[in-house]
Order: C-alpha cells, then structure tokens, then sequence
C-alpha cells in the first residue's frame, strides 16, 4: 500500500480533497500492481491488455464521471487523476478507458434514449461490453466534416455504408458509435458487432500505441433499426461534444506520461557517472533539462486541474479543452525527448519506459485534435477569425 | 459479527525522514501519511470476515486531525463506520496509556473481535493489541496469519520463529494482531471512496472517554542508524555461497 508519491513541486497536493487523492492513489496502484508487470510485453508484441478489463470495471473506471447506469459518479477533477495515473502506465491504457468513457458511454449517456442507456451502460461499465468511436475515415481526418459514410433511411431502419479507420477498440468492440451523413445532417447510431454488413479489421504495423488495438470498420448495406440512432446525436457538434470530453482526459493522461519521463531521466541522472566521477545531474546543460520538465510538468497540472474545476463547474468551454490538449500533449512529447536525450543509449532500450511513452504521445499529438488543429481553434478564439481553410 | 479495526496512520514506509531540530521527533511537513501496513492487513481480514460471515467493520483511530485520510481509506475499502479519538499528543503517550485509550473506545462498541496490526510502522512497540486484550479481559493470539471463525469460537493460525506454525483456538470476544502480507489487500473503488463521504466518523477525546494524558516515557532523542560499509566476503563452495548469499537478500537486505 505503498503511498502516493509523485511530482509535486509546487505542493499541488494541497488543492486536492482527500477524496480526489483517494481515487488517484487507486488508479497509481492498480496500473503499478497490474499494467506494469505486463506493458513491456504488451507493447512488443502490439498486444492490448484486456486481461485487465474486468478488474477496471469493478474500480469504477469506466466513465467514472457519468453519474447512475453503474457509473462511479466521480468529479471531473477525479476523473482527471485517474487518467493521468493510467497514462502514467501508457498512453494504450489511458486510450482504451477514455474511448470507452468519453467517446461510447458519454455520447450513449447524452444522446441516448433511456432504453439505451438501461441496455448499453451498465454492461459498458463493468467492462463486460468494450466500445469503439468511428469518425475518422480514411479521407477525412483533421475535417471529419467531410464524411462519406451514410445512413439512408430503410422503412423503419436504417442502412450504412461507408469506411471509418484508425478506431481504438474497433476490433474488440462489442459496440461502435458511428457518425454517419443522413438526409438529416450528421447523426450517431449504435452499430453491434455482428450485425450483417458489419465488419473489422485491425491495424498492424504501427511502430506508437502498440499496445492499443487500432483497426477500421466497414458498413456494406449494414442495416440497423431506427432504435441503434442516437436520437440527441444531430450534427458534427453531437460528435465534437463527445471529443471534447475525452480530450480534457487526454489534458490530464499526458501529465502521466510526462512524470514517469521526468522521474525516469531523472533518477538515472543522478546516478549515471560521467567525467571524474561525476553523476551526469550534477551538469548544468542537464540540470537546465530538468528544471524546463518540472517547470512545464508543474504548469500542465496547474493547467489541467484548472480546467478540471472549471468542467465541475460547468463553464469549461471547447476553446479552454484545446489550450489543455494542446499544451500539454506538447510539453509531454517534449519532456519525453529530453528524457531520452538525458538517458544517452538507455534511453532507446525497452527496459525504460520513455522511447515507449514518446512513440505513444506521437499519436496522442495527432488524435483527438492535431496540434495545429487546436492551433487553429485558439486562433479563432482569439482573433475571431477561422482559419481552417 | 462486530468487528473493530484499531489502525494507526504512520509516515508512508519509503519517506525521507528529517529529524528535527529539537531531536525528539521528525520534520512532518510535506511526509506523506498511510495506514500503518499490518494495520491494512487487520483492515482486510476484516473485511474477508464481514464479506464471508456479514456483520460489521468498525474502524478505531487514535490520532491528530490528519489520520482522517485513512480513517475515509478505510471506510472506502469497505469499513461501515468509524471512532476517531481525536489527540496530537498521542506521539508521546506511553503504550499503556494509549492502551487505556483504545480500550475505552472499544468498550463503547462492544465488538466481538478485536483485530490489528501487530506492530506499527513507526515506533514497533508491538503492545498495544496485546494490552487492549488485557486491560479488556479478552482472550488474544498475536502474529496471527489465519483466522477462522466458528460460532463462538475462533481457531487462528500464528506465526513462530524459524518457520514454525502454530494454530490456537479461543472464545469470542477475542483481539488479534495481524501479521502483514497475510491476504490481498483490496483496492478502494471509486464507488467505495465515494459512499465512504456519507459514512459516520464519530469523534471521540480523551476527556470524552475519561481517560488521562499519558506521558510515563519520556522520548530523548532519534537518531538516525548509521550507514556504514562493510564488504563481507562468502566463502565455501559455489553452492553454499549462493545459499549463504539468497540467506542474506532475504533477510538482510529484504529483497527478495
Ligand atoms: C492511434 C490512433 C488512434 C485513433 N483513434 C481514433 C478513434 O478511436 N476514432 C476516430 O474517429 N479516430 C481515431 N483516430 C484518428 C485521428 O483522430 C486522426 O488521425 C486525426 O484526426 C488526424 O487525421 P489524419 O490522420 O487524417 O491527419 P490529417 O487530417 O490528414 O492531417 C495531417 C497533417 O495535416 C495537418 N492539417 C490538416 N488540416 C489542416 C489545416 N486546416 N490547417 C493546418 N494543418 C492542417 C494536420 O494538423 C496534420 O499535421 C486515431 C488515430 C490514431 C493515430
């Protein structure tokens, strides 16, 4: 039961409740006890871990701040510590859990009809049923407003078709919500694994989040009932409100990743011997690293947890979500290269976690929102002006 | 069956301890606290029990203001209810004294079972268990790493030297001290922290209790061991140098 013990320069562990250290100090110890004897091998062999899938369900992971349907009902800023803790572990990990919560049971949870919510949520959050997000297709990307994929009205149902890829879950997904042109504008259906017209398939070969199942879907005059849509989902803004969600998780998660680099480069610093006998943290070119991560570290939780209150106060805006995703996804891609800068050859070794970290915040940098996308969305902010196209 | 856990929250076990400057105790500020470990694996026993037998975990915590993160650990983990005997004195209370004190306490609940650790993390005095079942004319068993329950009567297993084993039984009401690592501590969910906000903590004092400050021993001065290097070296065949070498990281050096 080994305490918490993290990186806490600016004693931040002051703003939390004991409640909210709580929640962290589960998710710190079941990602230490469960995920790391395995994320070494996982991550070779580009295996998710969903041996650990139940025991997540019971602690309540899975949307832990939707509130009945067997949810934890956790604060946003609870929610936010728990993803960081997954992530601390890996970026494949902290996917699948806000894939599940933020992009499946909170679109279910918003957009659904009551019975629904009955049938999918409790099975979501106890992990007996995985879910799986389908926006992005394989020519629309960073303009999901683009789509191809269709729903066309079929008497009482509907019929898809069309390609959606780079799906986290898709290939273990029990559940897909898909976005899908209709005649209506852009809504949101439930499509079940095994519906006829219904297929996956995995991704292989990435050399980031290897150990995250990553696959496409494809609707070949897949037909589903009119009760599968998602009645509230209407419009790409139902799709982007989902995003919005699992993007605060990402703000958080990041941090995660940025601390096990941090504490990594530094703990080996502080050994490694270089030049008469000195430890290599006793350099000013790599104390200058250090000071820039615990800076930047310090700052992205500030951030985080401020925008965290903001949410359970409801007056989180999209605009504040990309400040955070953006921030913070660079600064822990950033700490990460000087943590492995400052690990010299171990650095690239897979007996340390950063070379594994830094390839998974590669995605992480580019789903959910590039970097230049959210860019863009500060830009408009502040100037009022889109500068998309 | 009522259960009562008495645990005591110490400084997290890999804290960096800073004696401070009038040398009697440490530097507290920025420690970060934890249930005492064999106190977690009281705590656990217990709730093995209740989630086998049903009835009651009752938590009992005596200490300052800040013991009131375990005592909501606890009651995350599963723990119906808590008495925390509220005191930032108790650091320089004697073990007796402190005995007294818990034992009024447990007195209020009636309990069938007495279960904690055997010893605590910080000071390691190992009496208190053992005194509470005095001063309360309750049968007791320490280092116990089994505990079976019959209707009134208890069978344990205890733990002797050299890896001997040797199994007890008594009438309830009883207390046991807990010998750590002796289950799987559990987890507390998310649901379990966030019913544990609603769960009763009642606040008890010495005065409350009608029980006296304690100060028979007087604390004189910490140190911290000195680390010193020795290099010994093993001899014998490559066989008995590896036993003599496995006999060492276990018990020495505790790693393995
Ligand atoms: C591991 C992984 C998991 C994923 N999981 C999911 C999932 O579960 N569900 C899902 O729907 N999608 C998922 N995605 C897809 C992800 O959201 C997209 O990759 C992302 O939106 C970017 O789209 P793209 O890859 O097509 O890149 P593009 O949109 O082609 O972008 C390529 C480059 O062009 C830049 N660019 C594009 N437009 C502009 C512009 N207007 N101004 C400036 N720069 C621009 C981008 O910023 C980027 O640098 C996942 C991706 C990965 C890698």
């Amino acid at each position: 039961m080994a305490s918490y013990r993290g990186v806490d320069y600016l004693l931040l562990d002051s703003l939390f409740s004991e409640e909210e250290k709580l929640v962290r100090q589960t998710a710190r110890q079941f990602v230490q006890d469960r995920l790391m004897p395995l994320i070494q091998a996982c991550y070779r062999e580009g295996r998710f871990p969903s041996e650990l899938i139940p025991e997540m369900g019971e602690l309540g992971f899975f949307g832990a701040n939707l509130d009945g349907y067997g949810c934890a009902g956790m604060s946003n800023v609870e929610y936010g510590l728990i993803m960081q803790e997954l992530e601390r572990g890996d970026s494949g990990l902290r996917s699948f859990v806000s894939v599940q919560g933020a992009l499946v049971m909170y679109p279910i949870f918003t957009y659904g009809t009551e019975e629904q919510r009955k049938k999918y949520l409790p099975e979501l959050a106890a992990g007996r049923l995985v879910g799986c997000f389908g926006l992005t297709e394989p020519g629309f990307g960073s303009n999901p407003g683009g789509m191809t994929t269709r729903a066309a009205r079929d008497g009482a149902g509907w019929v898809l078709n069309g390609e959606k890829t780079w799906i986290t879950n898709g290939g273990m997904a029990g559940v897909a919500v898909v976005w899908a042109r209709t005649d209506e504008g852009i809504q949101g259906f439930l499509v079940e694994r095994g519906s006829p017209g219904y297929e996956t398939s995995d991704l292989h070969g990435k050399l980031s989040m290897r150990a995250s199942v990553t696959s496409s879907l494809a609707f070949r005059d897949c037909r589903i009932p009119d009760s599968m849509r998602l009645p509230d989902a209407r419009g790409l803004k139902a799709a982007l409100g989902c995003l919005s969600q699992a993007r605060y998780g990402i703000g958080w998660g990041v941090i995660g990743a940025a601390i096990d680099c941090f504490e990594t480069a530094r703990d080996y610093a502080k050994v490694r011997k270089q030049f008469d006998d000195r430890p290599i943290a006793s350099h000013q070119l790599v104390q200058e690293k250090l000071a820039w991560m615990i800076t930047e570290i310090t700052k992205a939780q500030l951030l985080a947890l401020h925008c965290g209150r903001l949410k359970d106060a409801k007056k989180l805006e999209p605009a504040h979500v990309s400040m955070l995703k953006r921030n913070n996804v660079r600064m822990a891609l950033e700490c990460a290269r000087l943590s492995r800068d400052l690990m010299g050859a171990n650095g690239i070794m897979e007996e340390y976690p950063i070379m594994r970290h830094m390839c998974n915040l590669e995605s992480v940098f580019t789903y959910e929102g590039t970097d230049h996308i959210h860019t863009l969305v500060i830009g408009e902010n502040v100037t009022g002006v889109a500068a998309y196209r | 069956m009522k259960i009562l856990v008495a645990l005591k929250q110490v400084p997290a076990r890999d804290s960096i301890l800073e004696i401070d400057s009038s040398g009697r105790t440490f530097n507290h500020t920025g420690l970060q606290s934890e249930i005492n470990e064999p106190d977690a694996y009281a705590l656990e026993a217990a709730l093995q029990l209740k989630d086998q037998q049903g009835g009651e975990v009752v938590v009992l915590c005596a200490g300052p203001e800040e013991a009131a993160s375990s005592i909501r650990e606890a009651l995350a983990k599963g723990a119906d209810r808590a008495l925390h005997v509220l005191d930032d004195t108790l650091e320089e209370w004697d073990p007796l004294s402190l005995a007294r004190l818990l034992a009024k306490a447990a007195e209020t609940e009636s309990p069938d079972l007495i279960l904690t650790g055997l010893q605590s993390d910080d000071t390691g005095s190992g009496q208190t268990g053992v005194l509470i079942a005095s001063l309360l004319g309750m049968a007791h068993a320490t280092i116990v790493m089994k505990i079976e329950v019959n209707g009134r009567t208890l069978k344990v297993k205890r733990e002797l030297e050299g890896g001997w084993f040797q199994y007890v039984s008594m009438p309830l009401p009883a207390v046991l001290t807990v010998q750590s690592g002796i289950n799987k501590l559990r987890y507390a969910t998310l649901m379990g922290i966030k019913k544990a906000k609603s769960k009763e903590v009642k606040t008890l004092t010495s005065k409350s209790l009608g029980v006296p400050a304690g100060h028979k021993v007087v604390l004189e001065r910490l140190s911290l061991p000195r680390k010193s290097k020795e290099t010994v070296m093993l001899a014998g065949s490559p066989a008995e140098q590896a036993a003599q070498l496995v006999e060492k990281l276990k018990f020495e050096v505790k790693a393995l």
